[in-house]
């Protein structure tokens, strides 16, 4: 009989702390999900239901320029990373495994290193190097700490690869060039994704290398809200909406990449059986 | 004779203070089956991945059907390759992996069909070109790699111990497939395994190798029967080796004992090593034999026992179909043909 209420006492205690990690981990993004629908432009207190965030951040507002420097970075400085990164990899596998784990080394230095750290860094490069703040230099800060992350999401697929991969190729017709194209690329292709996607998502989500790069005048949308919140009038409730959808969008990246993974995962059992 | 398909002429070759090959010449004839045996490390896969172009040497020059290729990639050379662990594209499924050399050439699209067809025939996987790479067993995927090489029609075929990850009955079958093979197709095997029995089985010619040199070219009988050194002798076969006397022409001291034998040619008492098979060792009664020990083990092999005669605490090891049980005093006798006298080697 004791026995039953303690198995009870402790089942109770660990329902506990779950809901409550959850609140804590979820209850953040549901008050900016209330706050996004708010009538109200400023203040919390609920003043009825609106979509109107939703269709200004489309229609334009404050917000519009924010978010289109924001998407611009993060899409050229992912397709750059991302090319950059597989020729990196590619390159850093094919060598000999001493000046290999160097080079990885060298590479996992920036994604350690604090992001305050390579913020003024890059600023100091940047400013003695005489470059005008803008553009320009936020896509190049981003293309900077995006990369290693691209090589390093890449060299465990090109690991996992049969050593004469690349030989076989040659040996079957194949041009250097060909062999990479033709039979590495193909094979690493899960890796560069993930890469990508991991690039984007760290370009998308950056506020402090992007506030110490971009100088006074460009703005992405984390800095343009930190901007805002000294200035609580030039302020509007859109940036809630964005925040939802970038939050939405990734809610569906993550649920279809499982469901293509079961699938996948179906399929293979089913072949096999 | 047939024409030399291969020839390779002096080649050095180091991987930093490591020589690899040191002077090593070699020529291989068109439609020669030829395997390099060697303990690991004996340069043997370097010497493969010269011919396929998959490494420079520092010096000397490879010659094929005539022209020097020193300076050809591997795409520019008729030969293709089997890999070790087959290297199949895993994106590509078995069809596509077979296809891949012919589509590189623009090969039209009904004979490409037709020929993967073919290979996939004579490898014995038909109708199963379907399928992902990665559902194969290691000995379909194994066919597949020999497949990919061969549609191709190469006019020499490199083969990196391409039996090595199978099981031994497995093997066995592959052996036999890989010889019937490259009969039917006329094409040059060159064929890289530190497995003396593969060797023998399917080999034309073997080249025994050690430590970037070639220590011994023949056939498998020659090989087998007339090992040049105590290096050769101990790699191919189990064998029972002694250090001997050569008294004069037909006449060999080993063991204490002189035995009449059937070399000549050596100076007066110079010292030899002496080979001997454990299958041409004799039981005779122990009055009749020159050599008189008793058995110290005995093995069931299936079709013959391994038997371990201790004979003035040195053992013998004898392989033979009577049955003598364990400390049974025996005679050994051997035939003058079946001692083997070679030139004492490393001293």
């Amino acid at each position: 009989m004791r026995k039953v209420l303690r198995d009870r006492l402790y089942k109770g205690i660990g329902l506990t702390f779950l809901a409550a990690t959850l609140l804590i981990l979820y209850a953040p993004i549901l008050v900016i999900l209330v706050l996004s629908v708010n009538d109200s432009r400023r203040g919390y207190a609920w003043e009825g239901f609106t979509l109107k965030w939703y269709s200004a951040l489309f229609t334009g507002s404050a917000l519009t320029e924010p978010i289109l420097n924001t998407l611009a970075v993060a899409f050229t400085a992912t397709a750059v990373a991302t090319v950059l990164g597989t020729i990196f990899a590619i390159g850093i596998n094919a060598l000999e495994k001493k000046r290999r784990v160097k080079m990885v080394l060298l590479n996992n230095i920036p994604v350690v290193n604090p992001d305050i750290v390579t913020a003024i860094s890059l600023m100091i490069v940047f400013s003695l190097l005489s470059l005008t703040f803008g553009f320009g230099t936020v896509l190049l800060a981003h293309i900077f700490f995006s990369m290693p992350y691209v090589i390093l999401s890449i060299l465990p697929a090109l690991r996992k690869l049969d050593a004469n991969l690349y030989e076989a190729g040659l040996d079957l017709g194949c041009s250097r060039g060909q062999a990479v194209t033709k039979v590495i690329l193909p094979n690493i292709a899960t890796g560069i994704f993930s890469g990508a996607m991991m690039a984007f998502t760290m370009s998308i989500d950056d506020f402090v290398i992007t506030y110490f790069t971009s100088g006074a005048n460009y703005m992405n949308v984390s800095t343009w809200l930190y901007s805002k919140l000294r200035l609580p009038q030039a302020f509007t409730p859109a940036a809630y909406a964005y925040n939802i959808i970038i939050f939405a969008v990734t809610i569906a990246v993550i649920v279809s990449s499982n469901l293509v993974n079961v699938r996948k995962e179906r399929l293979k059992n089913e072949k096999i059986g | 004779m047939s024409k030399k398909m291969i020839v390779l002429n002096h080649i050095y070759k180091s991987y930093g203070d490591l020589k690899v090959l040191d002077d090593f010449n070699l020529y291989i004839n068109e439609n020669e089956f030829i395997t390099l045996l060697g303990p690991s490390g004996c340069g043997k896969t370097t010497c493969l991945r010269l011919i396929g172009g998959f490494e420079a040497p520092d010096s000397g020059t490879i010659e094929f059907d005539g022209k020097i290729i020193n300076g050809l990639e591997p795409n520019q050379r008729e030969i293709n390759t089997c890999f070790q662990k087959y290297a199949l594209f895993p994106h590509l499924d078995v069809f596509g992996n077979i296809a891949f050399g012919l589509r590189l050439k623009k090969i039209p699209k009904e004979e490409i069909t037709q020929r993967v067809e073919e290979v996939l025939r004579l490898v014995k996987m038909e109708g199963l070109g379907s399928r992902t790479v990665s559902t194969l067993s290691g000995g379909q995927q194994q066919r597949v790699a020999i497949a990919r090489a061969i549609v191709n029609r190469p006019k020499v075929l490199l083969l990196d111990e391409p039996l090595g990850a199978l099981d031994l009955k497995l093997r066995q079958e592959m052996q036999y497939e890989l010889k019937e093979m490259q009969k039917e197709l006329g094409i040059t095997f060159v064929y890289v395994t530190h497995d003396q029995e593969e060797a023998l089985t399917m080999s034309d010619t073997i080249v025994i190798m050690n430590e970037g040199k070639i220590l011994q070219i023949g056939t498998p009988e020659d090989i087998y029967n007339e090992p040049k050194n105590r290096f050769v002798a101990n790699f191919i076969g189990e064998s029972n080796l002694f250090e001997g006397i050569m008294h004069e022409d037909y006449l060999v001291e080993f063991c204490g004992r002189s035995f009449e034998c059937v070399d000549k040619g050596f100076r007066k008492d110079e010292p030899v090593d002496v080979v001997i098979r454990p299958e041409d060792f004799d039981f005779v009664p122990p009055s009749k034999g020159k050599i008189v020990g008793i058995v110290d083990s005995l093995l069931f092999k299936g079709v013959h026992y391994e038997i371990n005669v201790i004979v003035d605490g040195r053992e013998y090891t004898i392989h033979t179909t009577k049955f003598r049980d364990i400390g049974v005093k025996v005679g050994l006798s051997v035939d003058p043909d079946n001692i083997h006298v070679m030139k004492r080697s490393g001293a």
